[in-house]
């Protein structure tokens, strides 16, 4: 291997961090993942210049997929630019040096752009508890077997609880779905709002849980349904507003305090969606022409 | 899940079949002996008692039958299955369709951070029930048959007393209708006027649902009372089995005689 070959060939070499044997191996439960939705496949996790719950899995995941082709966008809670996406989005910068905009592959912290996704995207989640069972029960051995012998009924004994406490389906985030029938799966902590959009989603959708050591996928169309009850089914839930910087009246929104005497206003949480409305002309309650 | 609706119908079945058919059970841990040799036949609608001191092997004879170990030698029939021979998935869902498992301590048998309601629902959740209400009013119906008030439905096992939570244990095994039930020391760690409540409790629900039952315990007033056969144990074998009140009025083996002997009398 003395010959490294033209340029672009050495530079894709051990490129964006990881050494090709970790991108290998973590390519390779990639694959096993996307073989069998919904199906956490272990792989041997590598210690990141980051702290664990800042996104490892989903950074050793993006850096498994990237080439130097592609475009890199990095978002936390729907925002471009806050401290975990600017700091995440850096480290490809300084490791990869990709552009970061018009993107082929999109690591995520708890949202789906409000954006379609199209065909030849990979969307990155950052999962911080892969397993869906785990709150209900604590062995892994158990929840493995749980997995593999498709028993569960212990997934609605958790909405039942909702519905018994709350008198309805509370949970949330992070809302169970059932992958093509089989598998059940936890779709990080992504707000129940985003879940349709999992479902007959043409891109690939990749989840990396760094500390605990999983990866799963959904391919291209995969069919999810949330798990509801036949008289309480699966809603999806928002703050009942219109976006007050760009007037969209059906995206996910986040309520901002804006001083202290109760004042507040809703904007969209996908900020990259609400500033590209506000350029095209869209103005909200409180919003100013861009 | 379109799962067993049909393993709920299938209850039918002819009376003069065993139920349970155990031959030659033999589970040891390393040398020693867990059970020996243990044969028996169970029929519908049937409690055999099992009795014996501390170590004698009843607990591990129960835990072979109901699959949560498994023997080295012997055969376990259950309507004409083969135990032993079975995937895990069927055991699996047979002991949680058609078989009981009620514990000696219902910590073990509850959830405890879920409310009595979602404990007694977990069961018909696990088969395919999708319908909130429906298992609601199913988890209502079957406290109150073990005499828990409907008002407790929200509560979680933790609120409640140790008898409570026995009998909550017992509902949230029962709402399946299953027809076998295994019970480890049921009345274990309860005083007495709660234990004569439970007693007569399962009395009624042996009597009115046609269970067969197993039940391994050391207090011979618990089989005298349930229990229509019995079988004594001892060092790991069966020293003596025979109908309830003749193995206890008539004891002919010499630690049958001894057991009975030393019940303290008031």
């Amino acid at each position: 291997m003395s010959d490294l070959g033209s340029r672009p060939c050495a530079d894709a070499y051990n490129f964006a961090y990881l050494d090709e044997q970790t991108k290998r191996r973590i390519r390779r439960a990639i694959l096993k993942g996307i073989a069998v939705p919904g199906y956490q496949v272990p792989f041997a996790s590598r210690e990141m210049p980051m702290p664990y719950g800042w996104g490892t899995g989903g950074v050793q995941v993006t850096a498994a997929c990237l080439v130097p082709e592609d475009r890199l966008k990095v978002i936390d809670q729907g925002a471009d630019d806050t401290t975990n996406a600017v700091s995440i989005r850096r480290f490809f910068q300084r490791t990869a040096g990709v552009a970061t905009t018009e993107a082929t592959v999109i690591q995520t912290r708890h949202r789906i752009p409000e954006t379609p996704l199209t065909d030849g995207q990979i969307l990155v989640y950052q999962v911080p508890i892969p397993e869906p069972l785990r709150f209900l029960e604590p062995r892994e051995t158990e929840t493995r077997k749980m997995h593999e012998l498709e028993e569960y009924g212990l997934m609605h004994v958790k909405l039942y609880e909702d519905i018994a406490r709350h008198g309805q389906i509370a949970t949330s985030y992070a809302y169970p779905v059932k992958v093509e029938g089989r598998y059940v799966m936890d779709p990080s902590p992504i707000p129940k709002f985003d879940n349709p959009k999992l479902s007959g989603n043409p891109a690939i959708q990749l989840f990396g849980a760094g500390r605990e050591q999983r990866i799963y996928a959904l391919p291209p169309w995969t069919e999810t349904v949330s798990l509801d009850f036949d008289d309480h089914p699966f809603r999806t839930s928002k703050a009942p507003h219109d976006c007050d910087l760009c007037g969209a009246p059906n995206s996910y929104l986040d309520e901002v305090i804006t001083d202290d005497a109760s004042g507040r206003m809703f904007v969209c949480s996908d900020t990259d969606f609400c500033t590209g409305r506000r350029a095209g002309g869209h103005i909200g309650r409180l919003g100013e022409a861009a | 899940m379109s799962l067993h609706s049909t393993e709920f119908s299938q209850k039918v079945h002819a009376p003069d079949q065993p139920l349970l058919q155990v031959e030659g059970l033999t589970k040891r841990y390393g040398p020693r002996i867990g059970c020996a040799d243990v044969s028996f036949d169970l029929y519908p609608g049937e409690v055999l008692g099992i009795v014996g001191e501390s170590g004698s092997g009843k607990s591990t004879l129960l835990s072979c039958l109901a699959g949560h170990q498994r023997p080295d030698l012997g055969r376990i029939a259950y309507d004409g299955r083969d135990m032993l021979a079975m995937s895990e998935t069927d055991r699996r869902r047979l002991s949680r369709t058609d078989w009981a498992y009620v514990h000696q301590n219902p910590r073990d048998g509850l959830r405890m951070g879920v409310s009595a309601g979602g404990n007694v629902g977990e069961r018909l959740m696990a088969v395919g029930a999708r319908h909130y209400g429906q298992i609601r009013g199913k988890a209502v119906d079957w406290l109150g048959r073990v005499e828990i008030a409907a008002d407790r439905v929200d509560d979680r096992p933790s609120a409640f007393s140790g008898g409570m939570q026995q009998r909550l244990q017992i509902a949230r095994n029962l709402v399946t209708s299953p027809r076998l039930v295994f019970m480890d020391e049921p009345t274990g760690g309860l005083d007495v006027s709660v234990q004569a409540r439970l007693l007569d409790l399962l009395r009624g629900l042996v009597r009115d649902l046609g269970l067969s039952v197993i039940i391994v315990t050391h207090d011979l007033a618990v089989v005298r009372l349930l229990a229509h056969r019995l079988m004594v144990m001892k060092s790991g074998r069966v020293v003596e089995q025979g109908l309830t009140d003749q193995v206890l009025d008539d004891p002919q083996h010499a630690y049958t005689q001894l057991l009975v002997s030393s019940v303290l009398q008031v």
